[in-house]
């Protein structure tokens, strides 16, 4: 049966390449001839660059391009255009981009690098954020003032704090007055790392006629295109983006990072192919990382559980450079009433600059930090009051009807269903099962995230039908393992009454493929799926089109399902699509119409801006998609270690477009959320030096240590959404923190308050604890 | 540098070929076979991305020298497949959609297959075990043990 495919478990479109080793990577592109980069990095973290020489470098034989700020000191940046391609005038953290060389092998390059001389000017160092609020707290940007930033940013010129977004929502004064009890405390999150499997990568290469090539492990092509045009001033269609299969990105290959050091050197080296893939340590500093966030929180409630008010203050480290950083605490900002209506709220996220490595988009954009500090604080008021942890949520969560934190009345919100859900799949009511030498605990967390983007981010699609009834489907969705290619396939399948397996689905090139914004903010079934609908319906309509003229009726006339375009009143006369795709032909041999292409394109509609002084407007992102996940843990009094025992998912995902993809992304989610717990944080040292740069010293989840998890999916249709499907690919990953900190009082009365929730921590707590 | 003349067989073909003192493993697979579906990953022996058999042992190839791979017999990704008829864990990866972005996926199978080759019927934390050392940061590993456990569920 053609078409009919939407929930269904399609098997993946990438399947086969990537179990045979087929699947092609950028670091396993061989092009001739190829130039090796290697990068020379800043040793401190904060100075100013006197002098670099690098003329002992150009003399190595084998070496044939050395760059640095002096060439190439254009801006770059995504929301707040703050970066520098290579450091100019100063490095703003340890491992900033010094130098560049290209040379005819990776030896070379590497010898090149440790032959360029650049002297420095150390400047006062600093790390914490709070510390470079502060008004005498020396400046990493001297320049902010002047910096070019998209409308709902907001700097504060001459100081560190690169963004100020505010919520002022009902009166935050008049409802803790309202209030029977007020709780106050502090939650932080440290920086983190995406750790893609794949590294970065980049090879670039730029042709005699100027033209300038880019094979790119990126999640951006048309983005990184524009930000190398605009920084370079250089005409978008004279830079090309390809990206192949990209090995994991989780953000970190948004916008552009990897691509700004190695244009340059290819625009030195015309002819050439510059290769340049990060190795493991460059990967963890030198790309975004995770902010690192400090909350402080205020909260007012009825004796019954109500929250009245909620005063939030949110640092961000945002480290060197916020080009992108900056709106991560606006999505926080906007996202801090968390998936609860609160009547009155007074929130005021800060970005502050600090000499770490740059902060950017992270799966999630904010709210697993944002979610760690609310879901605690809920459960700690529900413990306080003596309230059921699952009973307060369901008290407070947002429903049909309810204002969100910028004035928005939500509709079509299915919450309380995924909490009900998962307090019954986890058990919540029954007895807990006992491991010797552990004391059990369970907990529970929810979540909300829209897709953080700028109000017109559109999607395109085109497809293309064969003369064998086949089809292409064209479309600039990077595939990073989310399933785009299958999804987008599925649903430009259900739309033409075609069989799955007829549409090939193209990797992106900025050349061929048309414009997607970013493939970032769960957005790609989404938008993309959106402009894939239309494209498929331009194609139908085209087809009927045909098809009436060769019947003799009207377009309206006709159907398209199972390959053929019919007479509704009489199936049986019928073309196949085959046979229409390049056109009707006519009795005498002529032809009407031509080649079939389909075009579509999307932007959510309705969305603007936020008052800046309030935050408060129609609608601040396109749709939200809520959740909830229940935990059962073990803990070791002995070690303070913690298992992760079970895990229950509810998810309102709108509607599933493939079950086995939606669970996959869900369980992956999860586990990510479990390092995010136990292990993940990256150490620097007083100087700013990052010091566990490895998966040896910053652990991944393993095989062994993932828990049992079970996954359901409420699904609540969103109004433009797919067949009703919402975003849902970063959610999956929040709550898992907070729901086992929960757990973790629930099952010894001790809270871990920063994460993550290491053995050290747990046993100290422990310890402090019995010594009360 | 000097180089060390070694003779060893690769998917089943035997191959002479000149390498570095220095050179891995994993740059004589990837660059000089151009077998470019065993994938690096961290260069330290901890992500599992470039796991190959040698001699039917699942090893890190970035921790093994080319030179040492003398009289020796490797196994790749590639070798798995024959011609177009995947091997029965490949099957099994497809069929339980145990991939997303596929990077660790080669190193994972041949993992697996070092794994089943002398334990055909393990259990789930034998399978959990024997690739602790792969990590993914897509999956969440669960329909990796899934397809794993099946493949020998398949052969029971």
């Amino acid at each position: 049966m053609a078409g009919n495919v939407i929930g269904k478990s399609v098997v993946r479109k990438d399947a086969l390449e990537k179990v045979t080793g087929a699947a092609k990577y950028v670091g396993d592109l061989k092009f001739s001839p190829m130039l090796h980069a290697k990068i020379l990095r800043s040793p401190y973290a904060h100075a100013r660059i006197v002098s670099i020489d690098t003329s002992e470098a150009k003399k190595l034989p084998g070496v044939k391009a050395v760059v640095t700020g002096e060439d190439f000191h254009q801006y770059v940046g995504l929301y707040l255009v703050d970066r520098t391609l290579y450091a100019y005038e100063k490095v703003r953290y340890i491992g900033e981009a010094v130098a560049g060389v290209a040379a005819t092998s990776p030896e070379i390059a590497e010898e090149a690098v440790k032959l360029i001389k650049v002297e420095y000017e150390p400047l006062p160092v600093v790390l914490d954020p709070e510390e470079a609020m502060k008004p005498d707290a020396p400046l990493i940007h001297e320049k902010l003032h002047e910096y070019k930033c998209v409308p709902f940013i907001f700097p504060v010129p001459h100081t560190n704090i690169s963004n100020h977004f505010k919520i002022r929502k009902g009166n935050v004064e008049e409802g803790f007055k309202q209030s029977d009890y007020i709780f106050e405390d502090e939650y932080y999150v440290p920086h983190m790392q995406h750790c893609p499997i794949e590294p970065h990568g980049t090879i670039a290469h730029m042709d005699q006629k100027g033209k300038i090539t880019v094979y790119n492990s990126c999640q951006s092509p048309n983005a990184t295109r524009k930000l190398l045009s605009a920084a370079l001033n250089y005409p978008v269609n004279k830079i090309r983006v390809i990206a192949p299969y990209v090995g994991g990105g989780f953000g970190g290959k948004a916008g552009a990072t990897i691509e700004t050091l190695v244009v340059p050197l290819a625009m030195k080296t015309p002819g050439y192919y510059v290769k340049l893939i990060y190795n493991r340590e460059e990967e963890f500093r030198d790309t975004f990382v995770r902010q690192g966030m400090k909350a402080y929180v205020k909260t007012g409630v009825t004796r019954e559980g109500k929250i009245m008010a909620q005063e939030l203050k949110m640092i961000w480290d945002g480290g060197a450079y916020t080009e992108y950083g900056a709106n991560i605490t606006r999505a926080a900002g906007y996202t801090s009433g968390g998936p609860y209506e609160i009547a009155h709220m007074k929130t005021d996220s800060y970005c502050v600059y600090t000499n770490k490595p740059v902060g950017g988009p992270f799966r999630g954009f904010g709210m697993g930090e944002l979610h760690w500090a609310l879901e605690q604080q809920l459960d700690q008021i529900a413990c306080k009051l003596g309230i059921d942890p699952v009973q307060i949520r369901m008290i407070n969560a947002c429903r049909d009807g309810s204002i969100n934190a910028c004035g928005e009345k939500l509709k079509d919100i299915g919450l309380t269903k995924c909490i009900e859900k998962a307090a019954e799949m986890i058990g919540w009511d029954k007895p807990k099962e006992q491991t010797p030498g552990k004391v059990r605990g369970r907990g529970i967390a929810c979540m909300v995230k829209g897709p953080a983007m700028p109000p017109n981010a559109g999607s395109s699609a085109v497809l293309k039908i064969n003369e064998d009834g086949s089809a292409n489907l064209l479309i600039t969705a990077t595939e990073i393992g989310q399933g785009s290619m299958t999804a987008l396939a599925q649903i430009a399948a259900e739309e033409l009454g075609m069989s799955v397996d007829k549409i090939e689905v193209a990797l992106p090139d900025t050349e061929y493929t048309p414009y997607e914004w970013q493939t970032v903010a769960s957005r790609i079934t989404y938008s993309a799926g959106n402009a894939v609908i239309r494209a498929a319906r331009d194609a139908k309509r085209q087809l009927k089109e045909l098809a009436a003229v060769g019947f003799g009726v009207t377009p309206e006339e006709m159907d398209v399902a199972n390959d053929k375009v019919f007479l509704t009143a009489n199936p049986e006369k019928y073309y196949t699509i085959a046979e229409l795709s390049l056109g009707l032909v006519l009795p005498n041999g002529g032809g009407v119409g031509g080649p079939i292409i389909g075009r579509g394109s999307w932007v959510p509609e309705g969305l603007g801006g936020l008052d800046p002084e309030t935050g408060q407007g129609t609608k601040a992102v396109a749709h939200w998609t809520f959740g909830c996940q229940a935990v059962e843990i073990d803990v070791d009094v002995e070690t303070g270690k913690i298992d992760l025992v079970n895990v229950a998912a509810v998810y309102d995902i709108g509607r599933v477009i493939n079950p086995c993809m939606a669970e996959g992304q869900t369980q992956g989610g999860i586990v990510q959320g479990q390092g995010v717990a136990f292990h993940e944080q990256m150490v620097f040292d007083e100087n700013g030096k990052l010091k566990n740069p490895s998966f040896v010293d910053y652990k991944l989840i393993n095989a062994v240590e993932m828990p049992r998890m079970s996954i359901h999916f409420v699904e609540t249709p969103l109004e433009d959404g797919p067949y009703g499907a919402r975003g849902f690919g970063e959610h999956v990953m929040v709550p898992t923190a907070p729901a086992i900190a929960n757990a973790l009082y629930d099952a010894l009365g001790i809270r871990v308050k920063s994460l993550p929730m290491t053995a050290e921590k747990v046993l100290k707590a422990i310890k402090d604890k019995n010594s009360r | 540098m000097m180089k060390h003349r070694i003779r060893f067989t690769i998917n089943g073909e035997v191959r002479e070929m000149e390498v570095k003192s220095n050179q891995r493993l994993l740059d004589l697979i990837r660059n000089d076979l151009d077998l470019t579906g065993t994938k690096e990953g961290c260069a330290g022996g901890e992500c599992g991305a470039c796991t190959v058999l040698v001699d039917g042992k699942a090893i890190n190839s970035c921790l093994m020298l080319a030179v040492e791979a003398d009289g020796k017999e490797i196994l790749t990704i590639e070798g798995l497949a024959e011609g177009m008829v995947l091997d029965p864990i490949q099957e099994s990866f497809v069929e339980h959609g145990a991939l997303q972005c596929g990077f660790c996926i080669p190193g994972m199978i041949m993992s697996a297959k070092a794994l089943l080759k002398k334990n055909p019927h393990p259990s789930e934390m034998e399978i959990r075990e024997a690739i602790s050392g792969n990590l993914c940061r897509c999956t969440g590993y669960e329909k990796i043990i899934e397809a794993i456990l099946n493949v020998t569920q398949k052969q029971a």
